[in-house]
């Protein structure tokens, strides 16, 4: 089986969100950017295909140099090669048609995205991505099992799950439930450095339009001090909610 | 022209937030001088929705589409808004309108902004504004395409009402296998309980209810209130409570009305996925607990004190309220 798992480098979830040049450019200043969490648990679920079934695993991200430590993290991991686009992600739109040139290039039984990823929280490009390449589609994908040609996946909806099937080639936005939190691999010295040696290619883009751009940004504004009732005077909380907040 | 919005229902019956897409779709109309179409599949009836402004219901009866199926959803839609010559497109943030979304988006060459939480600032360019950084900020994007599709956050543009007579028309699109192509062999859904997704008062619980036997009086705060049930992540993490009730930046965003948090400290992960809550109530031993900072109101107090006298309140309330 060959798999695709497309990886997001996104700010580490701790970070202070703030902005740059009026408000118009992420700060990075002292940001530590990390794999997209939903695309840690998709590669994860990826090197337990690798292991139990037999795989090739490549990783692909759309951006510039800067998300190279991000993409060695991944082949620390454990995945086999990695492919970089070599352009500045703007879009979710311009995401997809570039990943959707490698895809149909690569012939990929399996393409492994996240539902969404947490900077821009988009949940466009896996979709996006299969609809172009013509593949099958499986979102908020809480558990995946290939045999053959034929993938069993659990999907999260409002209230439930439900569980499909699907012909391969298919690609899934996937998150937590893929692999738990207790799955996840931290890389070893060993994976760190077998990561130098695998093979990272930069490939040029495709130059896909930019069909959304984000012009500005703005923090939310600031709240005002908390109310505090006391445990003794319950019905002053009541009374707040009902008559100040009007949400009981 | 007509802005065309997707109005979904379940078992035949319009969820609540087929009425705040069609309020929010009403407002782009009379920005662009132009109407309202909603697009139903198999609901029972149609007149409720002229009454948050749309002009014109086309509606959609087959028992093809009695599963959710993105592509077959998306297909229909495409070609619901290639008949009506539409430019703007109106999803909710339900789980199915976000999958069949980018799907639609492609079918239609159009730009795609999700997680939008007001009217577009304007016309040309057609800006607007959405969530990123997960509630950590906001962005105004600008979609370039000529078809736009906006996919409008829960509970940020609430419900208008305007009395419409709406006409209504029915619709056949063509379907083929293809749009068949993941096929739905079971579906799990709680019933009789509300889901987050859909509940407009969330009651959550943290560590510092100590153990999973001690979420009766969660529970109970939640029957009250007919609340959904949420929790933090490590509590989900060591099984106290289902995943699926794991709330924040790693689990499932809240946009209720209110959010009742106790015993949670607040981290900024669990924050960001229940920011976009508009009333926040935290109930917590520590006053040093980061959740004060974030909370509307709060109580400085042990949950197992306060939780239960806080339930018999509750329902005083509510029998002399109802
Ligand atoms: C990558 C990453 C992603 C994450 N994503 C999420 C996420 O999506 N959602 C999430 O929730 N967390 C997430 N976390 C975890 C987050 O950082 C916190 O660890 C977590 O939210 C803490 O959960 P808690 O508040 O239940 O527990 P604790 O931090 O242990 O807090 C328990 C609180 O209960 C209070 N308490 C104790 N006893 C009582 C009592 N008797 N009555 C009232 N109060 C009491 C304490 O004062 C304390 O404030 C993430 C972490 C990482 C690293
Ligand atoms: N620049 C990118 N490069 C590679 N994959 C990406 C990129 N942006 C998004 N993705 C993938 O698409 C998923 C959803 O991202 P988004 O649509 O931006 O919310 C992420 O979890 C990634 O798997």
């Amino acid at each position: 089986m060959k798999i695709l798992v497309c990886i997001s480098h996104v700010p580490d979830t701790t970070s202070k969100i703030n902005f740059t040049d009026n408000d118009t450019k992420f700060d990075t200043n002292g940001v530590q950017f990390v794999i997209n969490p939903n695309d840690e648990f998709g590669l994860t679920r990826a090197m337990w295909f690798k292991e139990k079934q037999g795989a090739t695993v490549d990783i692909i991200n759309v951006g510039g140099p800067e998300t190279e430590p991000t993409l060695r993290k991944a082949l620390a991991i454990g995945a086999d090669s990695a492919i970089r686009i070599n352009t500045e992600a703007l879009d979710g739109y311009q995401v997809a048609k570039e990943l959707s040139a490698v895809a149909k290039e690569g012939n990929y039984d399996l393409i492994i995205a996240g539902r969404e990823s947490i900077d821009y929280n988009g949940g466009m490009v896996p979709g996006m991505l299969a609809n172009l390449i013509g593949a099958s589609f499986v979102n908020t994908c809480i558990s995946l099992e290939v045999d053959g040609e034929t993938a069993t996946a659990i999907r999260e909806i409002d209230g439930g799950k439900e569980t499909v099937s699907a012909k391969l080639p298919l690609v899934i936005g996937g998150q937590k439930g893929l692999v738990e939190e207790s799955d996840l691999r931290i890389p070893n010295m060993r994976g760190i450095m077998m990561a130098r040696k695998k093979p990272l290619e930069v490939k040029e883009p495709q130059g896909a339009e930019i069909e959304t751009k984000a012009v500005s940004f703005e923090k939310p504004a600031p709240k005002g001090e908390v109310k505090l009732v006391s445990p003794d005077n319950l019905d002053e909380l009541i009374n707040l909610l009902h008559n100040e907040a009007k949400v009981i | 022209m007509s802005v065309l919005v997707f109005t979904e229902s379940e078992e035949g019956k319009f969820k609540k937030t087929a009425y705040e897409v069609v309020s929010y779709a009403r407002g782009i109309a009379d920005m662009m001088n132009t109407t309202v179409t909603a697009l139903t599949i198999n609901a029972d009836e149609t007149t409720s929705l002229g009454a948050y402004g749309a002009d014109k219901v086309v509606h959609i009866k087959n028992d093809k589409l009695a599963k959710f199926t993105a592509n077959a959803y998306a297909s229909a839609l495409t070609q619901a808004a290639q008949k009506e010559g539409s430019k703007v497109i109106v999803l909710s943030s339900s789980a199915n309108a976000k999958y069949l979304a980018p799907i639609l988006a492609v079918d239609l060459n159009a730009g795609y902004a999700s997680n939008v939480v007001a009217l577009p600032e304007s016309e040309s360019p057609f800006t607007v504004k959405r969530t990123a950084f997960t509630n950590k900020a906001f962005n105004h994007t600008e979609i370039k395409t000529d078809v736009k599709v906006i996919g409008l956050s829960k509970n940020s543009f609430g419900l208008k009402e305007v009395q419409k007579d709406a006409s209504e028309e029915s619709f056949e699109p063509s379907l083929d296998d293809s749009h068949f192509n993941i096929e739905v062999q079971s579906v799990d859904k709680v019933k009789d309980k509300v889901t987050i997704a859909d509940a407009e008062i969330v009651v959550s619980g943290g560590r510092g209810l100590k153990g999973p036997e001690n979420w009766g009086m969660i529970e109970e705060m939640a029957d009250i209130l007919g609340a959904a049930t949420a929790c933090s992540k490590p509590v989900s993490d060591m099984g106290w409570r289902p995943h699926s009730e794991h709330v924040g930046q790693t689990g499932k965003p809240v946009a209720s009305n209110l959010y009742i948090a106790i015993g949670i400290s607040g981290a900024i992960q669990h924050l960001a996925g229940i920011n976009a809550s508009k009333t926040k109530v935290v109930i917590n031993t520590d006053p040093e607990a980061p959740f004060f900072k974030a909370a509307d109101y709060g109580i400085v107090g042990d949950a197992f004190e306060v939780v239960p006298k806080l339930n018999e309140k509750l329902k005083e309330f509510k029998a002399s309220n109802s």
